[in-house]
């Protein structure tokens, strides 16, 4: 492994400390008494207290995060204050929706991002360009929960094609299931795909600047053949980057798609948990989400390498 | 064509290129002509914007898709001028080849360099990729990169610019080009690089047969390398010949001043660089008349009126200038005056 | 917090007089500057007005006109407890605006603080502060506003809080790139030479240098709030009702998709319109402020 992946893996476990530390700090030290909280304003002080103890609420801060973390490394997330029942397992259940999901609205991202980015940038200022670019300025305007209730209105009310919400598993095979999600995917990846399209345009057109392209051209490459082989490659990295961050956003987005279509993922959950002050729950959920924000983010520095030569000589 | 050996290589007639820039639509290149025997190599020597570098990638093929390229220019006979992208394509890289002026940035920072100089093998000769490596080492090594079979799979950014710059004349030279277009190709080098560059160019060259088009705003480097010149001022070409003629008798207001405005080592100390007063005009907003005027000591109202034509003031020796008669007769004086 | 503030409201005029009527020469006839201009003060007056008047009240319940259609009284018609569309519009668009606007400032106040305090101080503060921007990153407004309203409980308050702190990571980043650049340059080298404190420097030179990249940012940034104001009161954890707002509207709206499917189009269409004229004006501001960026084009 080299020093360069070897430097990013200790920023990333750095950075996991450090969310870690937030959201505990947030979550389990500002705010009172959970137990408190759990059990409303009129209960009985003894049972508040009871409750607290039977929780592990009443040990030192310090331990009970240490505990946390030793959890967390060993797999044991405790068990959820509402439902009894294991954390660990109540996530299970929600990332087999929720990852899918993120998947699925990605790869639509990606799609259409680089067609119309690639596509805008190879006719640069001609209509088909000026077109595609007012659409995705249009996009960006959109805010994706809207923009899935319109998705609704067409396919669920008026076609008729697809239900308006509701997830109907695996059980019954893939299909159903990514037909339930086409949807939500849809309405995530339509907005992120405008950003990540304007990104795409201005990053190819900018290596297309490049005399480098020009030894290409005068090698005898076609335009085509140019942008395929020189350009792209060297375009990948601004996109990468965006790619990573939009990671963040697609999962946050998910939370909010999980309630307009009903699907209970892991946004919902954490959703359900506040409406339930079953913090344990918020907490390992916000703790996931943001552990993959980070470790995708992660993972795109480390392609970095692989895609930019430059990158691991510069950092020996 | 009667005899093949005298026949022009390359053929260019009345080569004229409008470009849109941002200050509007410009004449960037007019009246260009001159033809190129095999073996034969010519120097184009003017300040940058004088419309050197446009003709050189008009002859690419390699002008931005707004230029308007007008008269003609012919490869053994055949038109280039209206080709399409893809008959140019089949010409570029092959029987034409181009050496830019920043090696820095004129190799592609994500690939190895052997792929990138056996590019033109495997695209216009068909070779498989272990042929086009081999030929790949075989060619870095001619052009003297040290340890080429070693590294062949390095990155361009682990060479120097001289180095780099080699690298880029062993790509162009690949599919051993007929016309080798080399675009200031040591001005960004360190001097001490300058010269071994030129002289690597000067032996390929000379190796091979090949034509060359050397543009160069340095008249040493022009000196040395071509066996004839063209000076072009403002998108036309002002004097043109055999380069010992020009350098001997130089004919044209301008080239007399290019020449003075260069520096030179043993001038008697104190001595000042002439420079030519006034600046390049834009393009956009040339003179109506010889292109030089606004700036020339001997400018007469006749010199505004319209574009001196090519006066032949030696066995292949023009120059476009009306008043030859004083500049040719004492140069020196006549300038000073 | 006003401090800052006033002076980065400041500092063009002290430190680079812009030729402002230049400026508004080239700008009216810049297009998406017009359009995005137009549309941002039609949200502005839509909100501005709302204070002073409706057509009716926003709060009035009047069950007997639920679910009106358009009409010369309710030009939009009316909602399911019968309020009028067009006044819980115009305040909705107050709503809208005021968090953008306090979340937005939280947003500049500590991101351009700490990116110029990273840029002048170098070394292990900047190391730390961007580290810290590094894992704020990992939490998008819409996970901070969970974790708040969880501890306090949803509301206008945890929703301003929660996307002001989601808008410091880039906006530190932002500003620590830009200034880090100013200190490379020439005259930042003299007056450090001329015997001038970081301070001093960062206050004269480097601040009125990115005010033209921080006023782009901050226009994104304010299209960027608006989106996650919306969202956070469609799910609830945002504005509070009976206070209106546009993501609320759409939430109440959601489950009457079937008997009135227009009562989900305008508030959304309000919301892309605010982003959508402040994107514009914000692309617009930077080729007018940026003149090497808008020569590129």
């Amino acid at each position: 492994m080299s020093v360069f992946v070897l430097r990013r893996l200790l920023t990333l476990l750095a950075t996991l400390i450090g969310a870690s530390l937030i959201i505990f700090l947030v979550l389990d030290a500002l705010p009172g008494n959970a137990a408190q909280m759990l059990m409303g304003a009129d209960a009985s002080p003894d049972a508040v207290r009871a409750l607290t103890v039977k929780l592990g609420l009443d040990q030192p801060l310090t331990i009970r995060y240490l505990q946390w973390i030793k959890g967390l490394l060993s797999g044991d997330l405790g068990n959820s204050y509402v439902y009894g029942t294991p954390v660990a397992g109540l996530i299970a259940e929600r990332l087999v929706l929720t990852i899918p999901l993120a998947i699925m609205s990605m790869l639509i991202t990606v799609v259409l991002a680089l067609s119309a980015g690639i596509y805008t940038a190879a006719n640069h200022n001609k209509l088909g360009d000026v077109g595609v670019m007012s659409l995705t300025q249009v996009g960006l305007a959109l805010p994706n929960f809207w923009f899935a209730i319109l998705l609704i209105l067409l396919f669920s009310v008026r076609l008729q094609w697809l239900s308006a919400g509701g997830f109907a598993g695996w059980d019954d095979g893939i299909w159903p299931g990514i037909k339930s999600l086409l949807l939500p995917a849809i309405s995530l990846a339509v907005v992120q795909a405008a950003i990540l399209a304007r990104v795409t345009r201005s990053a190819v057109l900018e290596v297309l600047r490049e005399d480098f392209v020009r030894t290409a051209r005068a090698k005898g490459l076609g335009k085509r053949e140019v942008l395929w082989s020189h350009v792209l490659r060297n375009a990948m990295i601004p996109v990468m980057t965006v790619m990573g961050l939009q990671f963040a956003n697609l999962l946050a987005g998910t939370i909010v798609i999980e309630n307009v279509f009903y699907l209970p993922g892991l946004g919902r959950l954490i959703f359900q948990s506040i409406a339930n002050r079953d913090l344990i729950v918020v907490r390992n959920c916000v703790m996931l989400l943001a552990a993959m924000v980070v470790i995708v983010n992660f993972v795109v520095d480390v392609l970095y390498a692989f895609i930019d030569p430059r990158i691991k000589v510069h950092d020996l | 064509m009667s005899d093949p050996a005298s026949a022009p290589l390359i053929a260019v007639d009345n080569l004229g290129v409008r470009l849109n820039t941002s200050r509007g639509p410009a004449q960037a290149v007019r009246g260009v002509s001159f033809a190129l025997k095999r073996g034969e190599t010519m120097g184009l020597v003017g300040e940058s914007g004088c419309g050197k570098s446009v003709t050189a990638l008009s002859l690419m093929g390699l002008l931005p898709d707004s230029a308007v390229v007008s008269g003609s220019i012919r490869l053994e006979g055949r038109e280039l001028v209206g080709l399409s992208d893809a008959g140019y394509c089949k010409l570029r890289g092959n029987r034409i080849s181009m050496i830019f002026q920043e090696p820095m940035t004129a190799l592609n920072p994500m690939h190895a360099i052997g792929p990138q100089v056996a590019e033109p093998l495997r695209r216009h000769k068909n070779y498989s990729a272990a042929q086009a490596r081999k030929e790949a080492i075989a060619l870095l090594d001619r052009v003297g990169l040290p340890d080429a079979a070693r590294r062949v799979d390095a990155y361009p950014h682990q060479f120097s610019g001289g180095q780099r710059q080699r690298i880029t004349i062993a790509m162009a030279l690949a599919c051993e080009p007929d016309l080798l277009i080399a675009d200031e190709p040591t001005t960004a080098l360190d001097v001490t690089i300058q010269g071994q560059i030129l002289d690597l160019i000067a032996d390929l060259v000379e190796e091979r047969g090949m034509s060359m088009i050397l543009i160069s705003h340095d008249l040493g480097v022009i000196a040395e390398n071509v066996q004839r010149m063209m000076v072009m001022y403002g998108g036309t070409v002002v004097e043109s010949g055999p380069t010992n003629e020009v350098f001997r008798r130089m004919g044209h207001p301008y080239t007399q001043g290019l020449f003075r405005a260069r520096p030179r080592l043993g001038a008697r100390e104190g001595t000042r660089l002439r420079t030519i007063s006034g600046t390049v005009p834009e393009l956009a907003d040339l003179p109506a008349g010889c292109t030089f005027s606004d700036r020339c000591p001997l400018v007469e109202d006749r010199c505004r009126a319209a574009l001196p034509p090519m006066v032949e003031v030696g066995p292949g020796h023009n120059v476009r200038c009306l008043r030859t008669d004083v500049s040719m007769a004492d140069h020196v004086g006549a300038l000073s005056a | 917090m006003s401090a800052p503030l006033t002076s980065l409201l400041d500092a063009p005029v002290a430190a680079r007089p812009l030729p402002a009527r230049t400026f508004w020469r080239r700008a009216l006839r810049h297009r998406s500057f017009v359009v995005g201009g137009v549309l941002t003060l039609l949200v502005l007056a839509s909100a501005l007005l709302s204070l002073v008047w409706t057509p009716w009240s926003p709060y009035e319940i009047d069950i007997a006109a639920k679910l009106k259609p358009p009409s010369a009284a309710h030009w939009l018609g009316t909602d399911s407890f019968g309020r009028d569309i067009v006044s819980l519009l115009l305040a909705g668009a107050r709503s809208t605006i005021l968090v953008g606007i306090i979340a937005v400032s939280i947003g500049l106040t500590f991101g351009v603080c700490l990116g110029l305090i990273a840029a002048a101080r170098r070394g292990w503060t900047e190391e730390i502060i961007m580290r810290f921007s590094d894992f704020t990153f990992a939490f998008p407004a819409v996970l901070s506003a969970i974790m708040l309203a969880a501890v306090v409980g949803p509301g206008m308050v945890t929703s301003i809080v929660a996307i002001g702190i989601f808008q410091v990571p880039t906006l530190t980043r932002l500003t620590r790139g830009s200034a880090n650049a100013i200190w490379a340059r020439e005259f930042v080298l003299a007056a450090r030479a001329a015997g001038k404190g970081a301070f001093r420097i960062t206050i004269e030179h480097v601040l009125p240098n990115i005010l033209s990249i921080l006023i782009v940012q901050a226009t994104i940034q304010f299209a960027l709030a608006i989106l996650a104001e919306a969202a956070l009161s469609y799910l609830g954890l945002g504005t509070q009702p009976p206070q209106p707002s546009w993501g609320r509207m759409l939430n109440d709206a959601q489950t009457l998709l079937f008997q009135s499917p227009m009562l989900a189009v305008y508030p959304g269409a309000a919301i892309a319109i605010a982003v959508l004229g402040l994107n514009l004006l914000g692309d617009g501001l930077r080729d007018l402020l940026d003149p090497r960026l808008a020569r590129e084009r």
